[in-house]
């Protein structure tokens, strides 16, 4: 089956059927910043699945009742590689108890780990982490007598990713910071599934303004009408007092 | 008078110049926004994906695709830019920000920082505070100056480090100590707060330092 016919297929259908079940006990999800751009409706069709021991990278750990964590609350992960979990009280919880695996990146050495992998780099140096307990254990190296530690590409069998808009050719553009992580979680599997806002025909989206190309996107679902982002932390500020007399500022 | 937490943050914007690009952590750091000099141009970055970081929405405008390292919602300006982790992590790596503000639970005498983990509590992660140590041209740390009346400036740190040998300047509400951390390592005091003497000082700090005070207005 060729991709534009896997996409035209599934683009309609439920999520659960955008999912290659029975999955391999071995998962990537996209996620960068805490609840944003997270493909919060395929993390439910994981969950419906049942499918166990899951290896996941991603940079968050969700909240308790939100993103990841709904896949916490059903002990269906086994290990996590992550930057950072701290919203987590499940996580907490199961890492402590010895239930759950951790290891943790720095975020940006995380974010390189995907990307390489999805380009076809085994490994890569960086300064990040040398001297800490990052590196321990790994290769060193130095390059123009600065120290470097080498790092491993991540290649999954399965992202999923989350995109503003997609088109039927599988090209997908995100919005704002929603971006984060997903362009390199799209690149690095064998199969990515996105789930998008909108769904346009091919030419409705300027080629110069694609963020990822169709070629990574192996299947796609649509998002319903009304389908609601969730914010973790609402931070606002106040209307200068002649905004709140009804003056647009 | 022991500085405010306002007026640490004031402190840390003197670190600021026209046309850098700046990266703030959460906590403290997050104050240096508001102390910007009027016609400075100065654009924030955040290590989530974006450049030119806005101020916290109006009410009823908040936005779940745009939020700040720090997951709050946030805005963006006419000079704002989305790009993705890895893109932002590169410009971070790359040695592109030129100014890195973050907060500490040790720094050691030779520049060296802890500020992720305490062993046998809860483990949080380090975010991208690893990559932003060994990647901004300038670091500078914002702390209080004693955690449970112990020193957090000390000769070694005790705490898993987050670099080795990465901060220039460390701002406490007593005192500013620069840190040579290149070659041989020197601590030097150069500002204390007013009405904080230097016997004072040395008490409440466990690193070797030298005292050259500059004169600030």
């Amino acid at each position: 089956m060729n991709a534009i016919q896997a996409l035209s297929q599934l683009s309609y259908g439920p999520p659960e059927r955008a999912l290659p079940i029975p999955l391999a006990p071995a998962c990537r999800k996209a996620r960068g910043g805490g609840l944003c751009g997270i493909p919060s409706v395929l993390i439910e069709a994981i969950r419906e699945s049942g499918v166990r021991d899951l290896t996941i990278v991603s940079n968050n750990a969700g909240i308790d009742d939100a993103g990841l964590g709904l896949l916490l609350q059903t002990r269906q992960v086994r290990k996590m590689i992550s930057s950072y979990v701290g919203e987590n009280r499940t996580f907490a919880e199961q890492f402590l108890a010895g239930e759950l695996e951790i290891e943790f990146n720095p975020q940006g050495t995380l974010a390189e780990r995907i990307r390489a992998g999805g380009a076809g780099i085994p490994a890569f140096f960086t300064r990040t982490g040398v001297g800490t307990e990052v590196a321990k254990g790994k290769e060193t190296r130095e390059f123009d007598g600065e120290t470097y530690v080498m790092e491993r590409g991540l290649f999954a069998d399965l992202s999923i990713v989350h995109a503003w808009m997609g088109d039927t050719e599988g090209n997908l553009v995100y919005r704002k910071t929603a971006r984060n992580f997903n362009p390199m979680m799209a690149s690095a599997s064998r199969m990515t599934v996105a789930q998008v806002e909108h769904l346009v025909k091919p030419g409705e989206i300027n080629p110069d303004h694609i963020h990822t190309p169709g070629i990574f996107i192996k299947r796609m679902i649509v998002l319903p009408p009304g389908f609601e982002k969730r914010i973790e932390q609402r931070t606002v500020r106040k209307r200068p007092a002649a905004a709140a007399a009804g003056e647009e500022v | 008078m022991p500085w405010t937490r306002d007026e640490m943050a004031a402190r840390a914007a003197r670190e600021l110049q026209d046309g850098f690009y700046v990266n703030l952590g959460i906590g403290i750091p997050t104050l240096v926004a508001n102390h910007v000099p009027a016609g400075m141009n100065v654009q924030l970055q955040s290590e989530n994906g974006m450049l030119g970081l806005g101020p916290f929405p109006y009410q009823g405008e908040e936005d779940p695709d745009l939020i700040n390292a720090g997951k709050q919602t946030i805005t963006e300006l006419p000079t704002s830019s989305y790009f993705s982790s890895a893109d932002s992590f590169g410009m971070i790596r790359g040695g592109h920000i030129d100014l890195s503000i973050l907060g500490a639970l040790q720094v050691a005498q030779n520049g060296d920082l802890a500020n992720w983990m305490i062993p046998g509590k809860m483990v949080k992660g380090m975010g991208g505070a690893m990559d932003l140590v060994a990647g901004v041209k300038r670091v500078v740390v914002l702390m209080e100056h004693t955690a449970g009346g112990k020193p957090k400036l000390l000769k070694a740190c005790t705490l898993p480090l987050t670099g080795a040998r990465v901060v220039d300047l460390v701002i406490t509400e007593l005192a500013v100590f620069e840190i040579a951390r290149k070659g041989d390592p020197r601590v030097t005091l150069i500002e204390l707060a007013p009405g904080v003497t230097e016997a004072e000082l040395r008490e409440k700090t466990e690193a070797e330092y030298a005292v050259a005070l500059r004169n600030v207005a």
